[in-house]
């Protein structure tokens, strides 16, 4: 009756990538741990993103800064500079501006490899050399990518708040000690809880939609060109999803 | 040959939509035999051996290799039968990420915890000495030529010196001189480990140097087979083409 091809593949689509998270947990538990490689996994994904998102939350914290100054200046509340800004910057920007990135820098990263894996029979070659290849690919980059996601959203957020201290100190005087003793204030346990476990979401989303692309690319040079852009787009748009999904869940349990 | 086939292909049917690649293949290789595969581009012999090593699921027939039935198996049995079974990859399939080192260690790794490291290395040396590239261990293989990526890819295939080798197109992609010692290469390893070989190919050169018996896939099935000698006198058409 409603039959509409592109929603088709949409829920194909979605269905396959659920089929794939399934079997990513499946085969977590299942024994013959690649623990060196899940080890050598996480250090890439670290040393390579570790730099880009420093240096964007550096900036992102001083711009939000220093653009909210002004509204708060007309209100004569310029002294919440630091609450205001950093509750944002918790909360908010610093997991999801890390996430994005990842999804950029690892996740095609992971799609590419895969996907060039695929297409120059070295998957198959596992698979025939008695190595599970999902487990081997797979499991470690998910996993890898589970873990250093939220040690990278806090690595930022502390460097945004860092970015913040400067900002607020461009006009006014705002000593280091009660920058933090603000930030600590507004921010409490109830705060940073939410913000950290969506980024395990994130480091989820960002591992399974690059593997999947990757995992089950098409033939040629240019499937793999299409599985490094898709896993990027898709996981990135899945990022916000989920944000949105997060904050609502936060808010009924109240972590407000 | 009185005695069992190690490897036996029955009646084998594989299509992809309409597109019926085999229909009806049959082949027999005994132990210590080495058989030629001769098909033009796109009949269907990578598919083929790709069957033969559970990569794909053929559609209708049998494939018995050490008396169990290939497409019956579940992922547990067939890691226990292909480690007794290598395959050389058209396309070589080195791992890129890795050295020549660690290509050969990996399918090892299935045996890390009873093998030492030190007979490790011995089997790394020993394969790589087989194939006369010592030297390149510790190279990466975007850094090797294509005879050698092949050559390694041979080491690879033979570090768990396996019972049945198939090779999917061996010498394609490389000059005749070099493609005649990869040939001579294959024979060396059969001579030496007592292994039987399934060869895919549609160069003659390599097809005699390396085959005892050849079959000759055409139309999805086996149209003719015996020697090169033989088949070179059979007056048809369709099996002419490949000699002229
Ligand atoms: N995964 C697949 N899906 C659909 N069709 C396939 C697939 N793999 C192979 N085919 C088809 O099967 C046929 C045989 O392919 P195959 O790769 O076996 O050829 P080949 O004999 O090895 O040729 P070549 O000498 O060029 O390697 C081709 O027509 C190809 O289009
Ligand atoms: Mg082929």
């Amino acid at each position: 009756m409603f039959y509409n091809k592109a929603l088709d593949s949409f829920l194909e689509e979605a269905g396959d990538i659920s089929r794939f998270t399934a079997k990513f947990f499946r085969e977590f538990l299942k024994p013959r741990y690649e623990f060196s490689e899940f080890l050598r996994q996480c250090f890439y994904i670290g040393y390579k993103s570790f730099g880009l998102v420093a240096v964007t939350a550096f900036i992102m914290g001083l711009v939000i800064t220093i653009q909210s100054r002004p509204t708060l200046v007309e209100f004569g509340a310029e002294a919440w500079l630091p609450k205001m800004v950093s509750i944002s910057l918790i909360r908010e920007i610093a997991p999801v501006i890390t996430a994005l990135i990842c999804a950029g820098k690892i996740g095609s990263g992971i799609g590419a490899e895969l996907g060039s894996m695929r297409v120059t029979e070295q998957i198959d070659a596992m698979e025939v050399s008695g190595t599970n290849p999902f487990k081997f690919l797979v499991v470690t980059r998910v996993t890898a990518c589970i873990t250093m996601v939220p040690i990278l959203a806090v690595l930022a957020i502390a460097v945004s708040l860092y970015g913040a201290y400067l900002g607020c100190n461009i006009h006014g005087v705002v000593s280091w000690k009660l920058f933090w003793n603000q930030v600590f204030e507004t921010n409490t346990f109830s705060d940073v809880v939410p913000a950290v476990t969506k980024t395990f979401f994130f480091g989820l989303d960002i591992g399974i939609i690059g593997c999947f692309k990757g995992y089950f690319s098409k033939k040629g040079t240019e499937g793999v060109g299409r599985s490094a852009n898709s896993a990027v787009v898709i996981s990135s748009l899945l990022i916000f999803v989920l944000d949105l999904v997060a904050v609502q869940i936060a808010d009924l349990l109240g972590f407000t | 040959m009185s005695e069992k086939p190690i490897l036996e292909i029955k009646n084998l049917y594989k299509w992809f939509g309409e597109n019926h690649v085999l229909t009806d293949f049959s082949l027999d290789l005994h132990k210590g035999e080495s058989i030629a595969v001769l098909g033009k581009s796109g009949s269907g012999k990578s598919v083929l051996i790709k069957c033969v090593i559970g990569l794909m699921q053929p559609d209708k027939g049998s494939i018995n290799v050490f008396d169990l039935n290939v497409p019956d198996l579940n992922d547990q049995e067939l890691d226990k039968i292909r480690v007794r079974i290598g395959f050389l990859f058209q396309s070589n399939a080195l791992y890129d990420s890795m050295t020549v080192r660690e290509n050969l260690e990996f399918p090892l790794r299935r045996h890390w915890l009873d093998t030492k490291k030190q007979s490790v290395d011995e089997l790394v040396m020993e394969a790589l000495e087989n194939v006369g590239l010592k030297e390149t261990v510790d190279m990466m293989p975007s850094e090797l030529s294509g005879g050698m990526r092949k050559r390694i890819s041979i080491a690879r295939t033979l570090i768990l010196k396996p019972d049945i080798i198939l090779y999917d197109e061996p010498t394609t992609g490389l000059d005749p001189i070099t493609g005649k010692e990869i040939s001579r290469l294959m024979v060396d390893v059969q001579k030496k480990y007592n292994t039987s070989s399934l060869i895919i190919s549609h160069d003659l050169n390599c097809v005699n140097i390396a085959a005892d018996k050849v079959v000759m896939l055409i139309e999805g099935r086996n149209y003719a087979e015996g020697t090169l000698e033989e088949l070179k006198k059979i007056d048809d058409k369709k099996v002419k083409q490949f000699f002229e």
